[in-house]
């Protein structure tokens, strides 16, 4: 087992490291840098830029060197904690991210569960019941979740708790909270609007989900295992539970793999709709005012999210099912 | 029947006089039988198919849609920019048959408009007294169809002096079942696009790696694997925020469609690189590389046709990714501007809250995509329990 471990830690160095570059090179893609839109910013405004002041910011953030030297010294700073500096805020890349990357695995982690809850019991429904008017009613309603953007159901849902509830669900806590330290209050406030997101964002995963479990649990129901526990006289419940769906149900948690990443979309487009003090909108700004460090910065910490929260996943599954952690050393 | 009773009832021995011939038994086959044995996979694969009902009414429906993007000019009542200063928010008109307790026929009532002092509100009602009946294939507004005919024919509009809004008007006074009409061309063909630009990403890559294996498969394998562990929304942003504000807007379509394709292509690569680990193991490949095939011949020839019904399959089911990924870039501002327009485009307008308090039809662009999502959904389903046929 911890040599499984070590493996699959092993492995997830060179993806990160291939990550970081896709994203440099994405953050450097656009013609020009932040100080030159800074310039024209302060020009049309009329104002005057002392040159002497620029070409010391450019040559204090490095703007002048090679690109693979800025990207040596991008990644170098990461590893010791450094993630570079927000023109924008003027302030260091961390300090801007924190909490609101805190907020978003909130958000995600609990959309993962969300999802779990609703699509547990309707896959087996559907799958047990197959071609029934409930799996093909289930089914439907579920791909109307996913065929739905995200966004707009987000508007709606805002507009109707609006009108019926009269409160504002826009935000993730009450105006009184923001920029409080952490309390007891403001986390229970947290929890009274995330439900919001979650199920916005929920409904997009769910179907899939949904779909891909009753296809497992149709292939473990078809085993010659299961026929001959019905045919031994266990009740049909008990059959199901017994064995199938503990089968089903490393696809569970093999299955984050799939979902975080659709999940970390999704709250990306729901917080810029309601809102929410997680990483999307800043990162939509940052990209736009060409704020390199910030948007770079978020871009490697929601990649490292997925790539931390599938090996969790490939590490759970290895504990629960010892077929995967004896092929993979088999393999080897 | 109980096991106590197959106890009981005793079989008699029989055995059968009658001669005994096995080929007269292989050649007895029905006319359906034989039709069904000599039948092509292709049309195994279509008649599985068609018992897939809500496949087939999707498919229709499919078919329907992309054959209106051909005629949008003729099917809406309005042209794309034709802007009506006087119903600027105006709400749905509905269509009425019957005029106090006569039927008159279809028709639509005249719209009275009123600026409430107190708050600027427009206020729109139904003018009782003006009668305005739907005429079909009548002169409207002027279009140039597909830029070789200059024509003013359209399916429905209302009689002279009268408006059609069937959906409402925009903040400009734009028919919104109009723009619809025509966002579906834009909407609907960057699916296609895009999922042939990664089909054959796909195809070329999973191809490559799945044929050679060892490092070029490993190698591919990784690529993909850190492609797919970016979250795709937040990667699609990044992209179109660098695409230059001085593009023009066709060309910033096509650069869309490329971004989207770009990170799409992932999931149908491993399908093909997975099938075709399998399939190179058979005889007829050893036969085909013993009698000296090129290895590109052996993909194209050989190993494609085979696994091509189930990649149709998978990406009729990945088309509805494409345009729900449009929808979405277009929505934030980052994707496709006006005055292109789509689906996607005109959700960008109803992007406030006040929007859906005050002028809800503006979401209604919504009910297509809604509904061409679903249909691609079934569709794909049903092709891929008829991609294999045998089972």
């Amino acid at each position: 087992m911890i040599g499984y471990i070590f493996r699959r830690i092993l492995i997830m160095i060179p993806t990160l490291l291939a990550i970081s570059m896709i994203v440099f090179v994405i953050i450097e893609l656009p013609p020009g840098d932040y100080l030159e839109s800074y310039v024209a910013e302060l020009q049309s405004q009329g104002e005057s830029v002392d040159p002497q002041h620029i070409e010391f910011l450019r040559e204090r953030y490095g703007f002048d060197q090679p690109p693979l030297q800025r990207y040596l010294s991008w990644v170098g700073g990461m590893l010791q904690g450094d993630f570079g500096y927000s023109f924008e805020y003027k302030l260091p890349v961390s300090e801007v991210v924190g909490d609101r990357l805190f907020l978003t695995i909130l958000i995600s982690v609990a959309t993962i569960i969300f999802t779990w809850l609703i699509a547990f019991p309707i896959g087996i429904y559907s799958a047990t019941h197959q071609y029934s008017w409930g799996d093909y009613g289930l089914t439907f309603i579920g791909l109307l979740g996913l065929a739905t953007p995200n966004f707009l159901l987000a508007l709606i849902l805002l507009y109707l708790a609006n009108v019926y509830f009269g409160t504002s669900i826009g935000g993730l806590m009450d105006v009184e909270y923001i920029d409080q330290p952490w309390s007891m209050d403001k986390a229970i406030s947290v929890l009274e609007h995330l439900w919001i997101p979650v199920v916005v964002i929920g409904t997009s995963g769910t179907a899939a989900m949904i779909r891909r479990l009753r296809a497992n649990l149709l292939d473990e129901l078809q085993k010659q295992y299961v026929i001959t526990a019905r045919a031994k006289g266990l009740p049909p419940f008990r059959a199901l539970v017994k064995y199938p769906l503990r089968a089903a149900l490393n696809f569970f948690i093999s299955d984050i793999g799939n979902l975080l990443p659709s999940i970390i979309s999704g709250a990306e487009l729901v917080a810029v709709v309601l809102s929410l003090p997680t990483t999307g909108p800043i990162l939509i700004a940052a990209l736009q005012s060409q704020d390199m460090y910030l948007a770079g910065s978020f871009l490697m910490f929601l990649a490292t999210l997925t790539v931390v929260g599938v090996l969790i996943s490939d590490l759970l599954l290895a504990w629960l099912d010892p077929r995967i952690r004896l092929a993979g050393s088999a393999a080897r | 029947m109980s096991p106590r009773a197959r106890k009981s009832a005793k079989l008699a021995h029989f055995v059968s006089s009658e001669p005994f011939s096995p080929q007269v038994i292989d050649h007895d086959v029905s006319p359906e039988q034989q039709k069904f044995y000599l039948a092509s996979q292709w049309k195994l694969m279509w008649w599985k198919f068609t018992r897939h009902r809500l496949a087939v009414i999707s498919g229709v429906f499919l078919l329907l849609t992309y054959f209106s993007i051909l005629i949008s000019e003729f099917l809406a009542p309005y042209a794309l920019q034709s802007r009506n200063v006087d119903f600027i928010f105006a709400p749905p008109q509905s269509v009425h048959l019957f005029h106090d307790g006569s039927f008159v026929g279809p028709f639509v009532y005249g719209t009275n408009y009123k600026l409430n002092m107190d708050n600027l509100q427009r206020v729109y009602s139904e003018d009782k007294s003006k009668l305005y009946p739907l005429n079909f294939f009548c002169r409207g507004d002027e279009y140039d169809f597909w830029g070789i005919a200059r024509s003013d024919l359209h399916l429905v509009c209302a009689e002279q002096g009268g408006t059609l809004f069937l959906l409402g008007t925009d903040r400009l006074g734009r028919d919104v079942l109009s723009r619809i009409i025509y966002g579906a061309r834009i909407s609907l063909t960057i699916g296609l696009i895009g999922i042939a630009i990664s089909f054959s990403l796909a195809l070329v890559i999973g191809g490559l790696a799945g044929y050679y294996g060892g490092y070029v498969d490993l190698f591919t394998q990784r690529v993909i694997e850190v492609i797919q562990s970016f979250p795709q929304i937040p990667l699609w942003m990044a992209l179109s925020a660098v695409l230059p504000v001085t593009w023009s807007p066709l060309l910033i379509y096509f650069a869309i469609t490329v971004i989207l394709a770009m990170l799409d292509w992932t999931g149908l690569a491993r399908a093909v690189r997975s099938k075709i680990l399998s399939l190179r193991e058979d005889e007829y490949v050893l036969a085909a590389q013993l009698m000296g095939a090129r290895p590109k011949r052996i993909i194209a020839r050989h190993l494609l046709p085979g696994l091509m019904s189930h990649l149709i399959a998978s990406a009729t089911l990945s088309i509805p990714t494409i345009i729900l990924g449009e929808t979405a870039l277009s929505f934030l501002g980052l994707g496709l501007r006006p005055p292109i327009t789509s689906w996607g485009v005109l959700l960008n307008e109803a992007q406030n809250i006040s929007v859906v308090a005050l002028y809800p039809w503006l979401i209604l662009p919504v009910v297509p995509v809604v509904l061409v999502i679903i249909a691609f959904n079934f569709l794909g389903d049903g092709l891929r329990d008829a991609a294999d046929p045998y089972k």
